[in-house]
């Protein structure tokens, strides 16, 4: 870590002793979220969702393939994620580092235990369906990207248009229908930060954090959790962040769906 | 998650496919420093799982620009063999979710080895999982924890991990591969015992408040059975040193 990471740290935690945080947000409060959908017009879906300094893009293409051998009554879908070069100095050229695996992991179990893409609702015919492929882009961190990215993944899928398929062969000027979903599932990600707790960190707060928790969820159902860096959680803390992110749930949807003119 | 269009009856009046009750344990077996080179091992056989973990180091941090000057650094790699599972040959080396393992296991350990001991050092966590039937991960990182004490790296606690879950209404202990396949969710846990604070949790399926609840109060009631083979794996260790001390004299 750089001395200037390590004073800023200092400074988060000193902060947090007072009640307060860097940018005088509340514990639980998210930072502003704007979400753009639409902005790839090549990608069967797509969307750019910015919260706060963070900029993550989603986009969606949809290929005719097989099944999984274990499914062959479902299409697939299959996720990814780049830590791009240029959202961040700290971020290098070179194969998927473990923490980009991690991120497009953990959005990809929420929306695959979430059963939001209506996966049988994808069989093209006898052994051929549409593969969904999720490709998630970050532009600028400034921390949380797994609920930036968890956004940004679900308004893609919310907007993605099925391609028209004739005669085996996908015609991709012209979409016929929007891809079928059953549920829409939003994260929150919280950090513990000298025994506080706060939703949504920023780049600073990341740095400073001893322990990290997401949490996905359909607002009554926990759809997956993933907790992460070194610290410990206590059962106690776990109750309460569930608490946050069923609430916070009902928040992150409506901006889903005022941004994608869909709702579920 | 496979298909739901094939699956078993997991539950059988009101017993498991093993013959399992819903709160226990597959039979656990560990066995600690059994490899030579290395300067501490285990291997653990939990169920079928057939898990062998070895630690090296403290040892100077190489390539010598990722040395700390105030701490050691963990390097962990967890990873299936291409036989370990009884479908199909597998690829060799950590494949997206090994990788992904092995960077919360290695955040695991971090929290309880004490780093500043060992500053400009590292120490290597290998998990090798030699046959797999669900739950290796729980069962890697239990047996890394016994290999860790074995190389005597100053630590904590001893964490140990098991996953509970759901199959239909029911919050299940230590899912088998079979029962991993078609559950209604999973989550894996590892705690430290002397807090019980929760160093990894991962999830995925659905659970609501209740069975989320009731699920980590099976983790922490299993832990200390594990808790127990543990320690009795790293005494019997002791003891066959002392015995071979003896044998010397």
């Amino acid at each position: 870590m750089e001395a200037i990471d390590s004073i800023k740290s200092n400074y988060i935690r000193e902060l947090l002793n007072n009640g307060a945080r860097e940018d005088s947000r509340g514990p639980y409060d998210f930072r502003s979220i704007m979400i753009k959908t639409g902005v790839i017009e090549h990608a069967e879906g797509s969307a750019q969702v910015d919260l706060g300094a963070t900029k993550v893009l989603a986009g969606v293409k949809l290929a005719d393939g097989a099944p999984m051998a274990d499914t062959p009554d479902q299409g697939t879908i299959s996720m990814s994620a780049e830590l791009l070069p240029l959202a961040s100095a700290d971020y290098e050229m070179g194969p998927p580092s473990p923490q980009s695996i991690e991120l497009a992991r953990v959005v990809d179990r929420g929306i695959r235990a979430g059963n939001c893409v209506a996966l049988e609702d994808l069989i093209l015919g006898e052994g051929k369906c549409w593969n969904v492929f999720v490709d998630i882009y970050i532009l600028n961190y400034d921390g949380n990207l797994f609920d930036a990215s968890e956004l940004a993944a679900m308004a893609a899928l919310m907007t993605t248009k099925v391609p028209k398929y004739e005669d085996e062969k996908v015609i991709r000027e012209e979409r016929v229908k929007d891809i079928k979903l059953n549920n829409i599932v939003t994260s929150s990600t919280f950090a513990k930060i000298g025994g506080h707790l706060v939703l949504d960190m920023n780049r600073n707060e990341e740095n400073a954090a001893d322990a990290r928790l997401t949490i996905a969820s359909d607002g009554n159902v926990v759809r997956a959790m993933q907790k992460g860096l070194n610290g410990g959680i206590t059962v106690n803390e776990i109750d309460e962040m569930l608490d946050v992110a069923f609430k916070k749930h009902g928040e992150l949807k409506s901006h889903l769906e005022k941004a994608t003119n869909r709702s579920l | 998650m496979a298909s739901k269009a094939n699956k078993p009856e997991l539950i059988v009046k009101g017993r498991r496919i093993d013959g399992r009750d819903f709160n226990e344990l597959r039979p656990i077996k560990i066995e600690a420093g059994i490899l030579k080179n290395a300067d501490g091992s285990a291997y653990v056989e939990w169920g079928n799982n057939k898990i062998l973990a070895a630690v090296y180091g403290p040892k100077e941090a190489m390539p010598k620009h990722i040395a700390d000057p105030a701490k050691a650094i963990i390097k962990c790699r967890y990873a299936m063999a291409p036989f370990s599972s009884l479908a199909e040959h597998g690829r060799t080396g950590p494949n997206r979710r090994a990788i992904e393992i092995s960077k919360v296991t290695k955040e695991v350990f971090e929290n309880v080895v004490i780093l500043s001991e060992f500053p400009n050092s590292e120490i290597d966590v290998f998990i090798e999982v030699l046959q797999g039937d669900g739950g290796t991960r729980a069962a890697g990182i239990t047996a890394a924890s016994v290999a860790l004490a074995n190389a005597g790296i100053f630590m904590r606690d001893l964490v140990y991990a098991v996953s509970a879950g759901r199959i239909e209404d029911k919050i299940v202990l230590d899912f088998n591969m079979i029962e991993d396949n078609y559950s209604e969710a999973d989550m894996p846990m590892a705690i430290a015992p002397r807090n019980n604070e929760v160093l990894l949790l991962q999830m995925d399926g659905g659970l609501d408040r209740d069975q989320l609840k009731q699920a980590i109060g099976m983790v922490l009631e299993a832990g200390k059975e594990i808790s127990r083979l543990q320690r009795q794996a790293l005494k019997e260790d002791y003891s066959r040193v002392e015995e071979s001390a003896r044998g010397n004299k």
